[in-house]
């Protein structure tokens, strides 16, 4: 378990269930299926009159994909709050891997339909394989390049 | 969109957000170092939420007819193609060069996390890029 594990393992689990608990809330409410990506997608609808963008998909959700993603904002204020450290969180990665990897990131997931939660959480929890190939996939290109960035001196 | 419908979804999504920050899936080394095989607590993170989901998304609709603020229970489309392989393919590369995914990018603007605003409007302009091209090879 340590050598897995070497911070403990509690917080993980702890946190997992909650997001599930969020996930399968929203669904109970609303019937809807709370993938995080597609925000950045629908979000552009309000911005952008390409065909694209416009699509009943984005349309239709991009209000509560906002307030969905408002909320997340909020809950992790909430542990900020309560639980966390009294400065504000910080990162050691550089901002061009932050950058560089964002935009990787967006453009994948919404190529693909999906990201952590959408064919991780929500994917994978309606049974759909294609979304376990999507994960293993990802996970699989994640390692290499985590390596990779390693390898070549980044952090 | 109703004020009570308004508060479930803020509620829910607070709760997502919350589990993201308290798994300390909102650190990008700590996702780095799951890509990187020194830490696995990103599987438990991730198993926990399928044990909880899995279990509503299958249970909710046989035992409800519909949802409690809303009409009919969503489906997600399943479709394995090429753009399904080759996004997912892309979207681990920028992953594991950032360790930031869309909704931690999200959930870290919470904790004052300033940085990670790079990783967020990296994410946003990726899928503009995205949305983009579709069109044009339309």
């Amino acid at each position: 378990m340590q050598s897995l594990f070497p911070l403990g393992w509690g917080h993980y689990l702890e946190g997992g269930l909650l997001i599930g608990l969020g996930v399968s809330l929203l669904f109970v409410m609303t019937g809807w299926i709370g993938g995080m990506s597609s925000v950045f997608s629908s979000t552009w609808s309000f911005v952008s009159t390409r065909a694209f963008f416009q699509q009943a998909r984005f349309v239709d959700t991009r209000a509560w994909r906002l307030v969905f993603a408002a909320g997340l904002v909020l809950g992790a204020t909430v542990w900020w709050a309560w639980m966390g450290p009294i400065e504000h969180l910080q990162t050691g990665i550089p901002l061009w891997q932050l950058g560089a990897g964002g935009v990787l990131v967006g453009f994948g997931a919404r190529l693909s339909n999906g990201c952590t939660s959408g064919h991780g959480i929500c994917g994978l929890s309606s049974m759909q394989w294609p979304s376990l190939v999507a994960v293993l996939t990802f996970m699989a290109t994640g390692a290499l390049a985590a390596n990779a960035v390693l390898f070549l001196g980044g952090h | 969109m109703s004020v009570s419908k308004f508060l479930a979804i803020l509620f829910s999504g607070a709760l997502f957000g919350f589990g993201l920050a308290l798994s300390t899936m909102i650190s990008p080394e700590v996702v780095l170092g799951f890509l990187r095989f020194q830490d696995y607590g990103l599987m438990l993170v991730l198993g926990g939420a399928v044990c909880v989901t899995l279990l509503v998304y299958q249970l909710a609709p046989r035992i409800l007819s519909r949802p409690l603020l809303d009409d009919n229970f969503a489906i997600r489309p399943s479709l394995l193609d090429r753009d399904t392989i080759l996004g997912a393919a892309i979207f681990g590369l920028g992953w594991g060069i950032c360790g930031v995914c869309p909704g931690p990018a999200i959930a870290a603007l919470g904790t004052g996390n300033w940085d990670l605003l790079v990783a967020l409007a990296g994410i946003a302009v990726g899928a503009y890029a995205q949305g983009w091209l579709k069109d044009a090879n339309q």
